[in-house]
């Protein structure tokens, strides 16, 4: 093992092969940003915002189940929208296959958030840690389906052929949430009508309260936005890693070929069982 | 028509291994059977709750049964190296797509037929209307038999395939779960005026993702 390759050498590497999609600075500034913004936002959501009248404290769990909420559909549609620009013959690039895959990740942690925080606000509310309500429903599938996604991009493979599975499987995704989710309020529909996108009433929510939801979600958006950068240089990094170990492979195999042909006439079968990794 | 043709010629070939392997009717039929009977014991053979909940059960069963039957017809191209066979053989990817996914169907409604009648006699249920349940049946064959198809060459050369085929494709069988169920609800109800609007539901994701297969199998085929 050869310790000359230092991480920061690394990872330079990488992102110089990879190319940022935004400095470091940029990110850097921008993870501070969320770290201010959410302090705020905890601040905001705990003392400022008027507790509500039916639902006491518990009301509040709404600055969070909302923009995580928000959040989930939002990663999904990036990773929808890279996945169809890397089939696209003309933008075909693995920037975007890393970026869905990225964003993916990102989604399923914000849709796992959504569903734990629904749980903890349904507890009180409606008396129940679950209810088999429409869009309980659609968020757990749409869960698993990203779930599905993720197992398939974690199977090794070429690139460009994981890439390709990947975005169709997305966008195969993406097509069934709409349909799971007409055929499940067709089963059921107990959830609240949507209170502030509703389509025949005007805004109920207190104006302070719309304010600090507001806020929440811009927050919640920094924050992905943060999330999906450091994750996409990190996939990057982890791409090099591999290749960097596939070459070393490659190298000492070669030794160990050209020393048993110098060597000795004797089988070599042992070193070679245990070198790491097999090229193809 | 060359489209038809050719899926013809595809459907025939799969069947013809199937006909020859008997892979479906020796594993895949009793393992429905035995999940039809398994799931009898868990409710403890209580016949009320078994009557109520039998049309769910068997949509369960058939989903199960698809995925098999599904990853089955992707493994067969992967012998011998038969997938080179089919990407040589100059024939069109939306055609192999729809030959796969016609033998799949195939098989299916053959597994439908015996596993209904072996829902109908063990969890004493009674068909009151057949033809939403049929026309539901036939829909839900078609979406199965698709998406299937397409899921399975989506895992096919992968490594992992046995357990990442039935993560990915279960969740998107939902609406086929649901759609199903209903359906054959409302047939045993002999209440099939509710029924109709699912079995539309069922044709719906039937069309959605046959054209997606359509349009996706032939990239799906040259990889590797």
């Amino acid at each position: 093992m050869t310790t000359s390759v230092s991480p920061v050498r690394g990872s330079r590497d990488a992102s110089a092969r990879s190319g940022l999609l935004a400095s470091r600075r940029f990110v850097s500034v921008l993870g501070w940003s969320c770290l201010v913004s959410m302090a705020l936002l905890v601040w905001l959501g705990l003392s400022v915002a008027p507790t509500d009248a039916v639902q006491k404290d518990a009301q509040r769990l709404m600055y969070v189940h909302v923009p995580a909420a928000w959040l989930a559909y939002l990663a999904f549609g990036v990773t929808a929208a890279c996945s169809a620009l890397y089939l696209w013959p003309r933008t075909r690039s693995l920037h975007y296959d890393r970026l869905a895959g990225a964003s993916a990740e990102i989604g399923v942690l914000f849709t796992a958030l959504t569903l734990a925080l629904g749980s903890i606000w349904g507890r009180p509310v409606w008396g129940t840690w679950w209810t088999w309500d429409a869009r309980l429903v659609t968020t757990a599938i749409l869960f698993f389906l990203y779930l599905g996604y993720l197992a398939l991009r974690r199977v090794p493979d070429d690139p460009q052929v994981r890439a390709r599975r990947s975005a169709i499987a997305a966008l195969v995704a993406v097509v069934d949430v709409p349909i799971v989710h007409f055929s499940v309020s067709w089963w059921r529909t107990l959830h609240q009508e949507g209170t502030v996108f509703g389509e025949d009433r005007d805004a109920q929510l207190d104006a302070t309260m719309a304010w600090i939801l507001l806020w929440a979600v811009v927050t919640f958006t920094l924050v992905y936005l943060f999330l999906v950068l450091r994750r996409y240089d990190l996939a990057g990094i982890e791409e090099a890693a591999d290749e960097r170990q596939l070459e070393r492979a490659i190298v000492e195999r070669r030794s160990e070929a050209a020393s048993s042909v110098v060597a000795a006439p004797e089988p070599v079968s042992v070193a070679v069982g245990a070198a790491p990794g097999s090229a193809p | 028509m060359r489209l038809l043709r050719e899926a013809a010629v595809i459907a025939g070939k799969d069947l013809r291994i199937e006909a020859r392997s008997r892979v479906t009717t020796n594993q895949v039929l009793p393992f429905g059977g035995l999940v039809i009977v398994l799931f009898a014991m868990a409710l403890d053979a209580d016949r009320p709750t078994l009557t109520r909940v039998a049309p769910g059960l068997f949509w369960v069963t058939i989903l199960l049964a698809a995925s098999l039957a599904a990853a089955r017809s992707a493994a067969v191209e992967i012998e011998n190296g038969a997938a080179d066979g089919l990407r040589m053989s100059s024939l069109d990817g939306a055609s192999i797509f729809l030959g796969k996914a016609a033998a799949v169907a195939v098989q299916l409604v053959g597994l439908e037929l015996v596993l209904g009648v072996a829902v109908v006699a063990l969890y004493d249920v009674e068909v009151r209307s057949s033809p939403v349940m049929i026309v539901g049946a036939l829909c839900a064959t078609v979406g199965l038999a698709a998406a299937g198809t397409l899921f399975a060459a989506l895992a096919s050369g992968l490594r992992a395939r046995e357990t990442v085929l039935p993560l990915l494709l279960l969740p998107v069988l939902a609406p086929v779960l649901l759609g199903g169920t209903r359906a054959w609800e409302a047939g045993f109800e002999g209440t099939p005026s509710d029924g109709w609007p699912w079995v539309q539901l069922l044709a719906l994701f039937g069309l959605v993702y046959g054209s997606l297969g359509v349009l996706a199998y032939g990239s799906l085929l040259e990889e590797s």
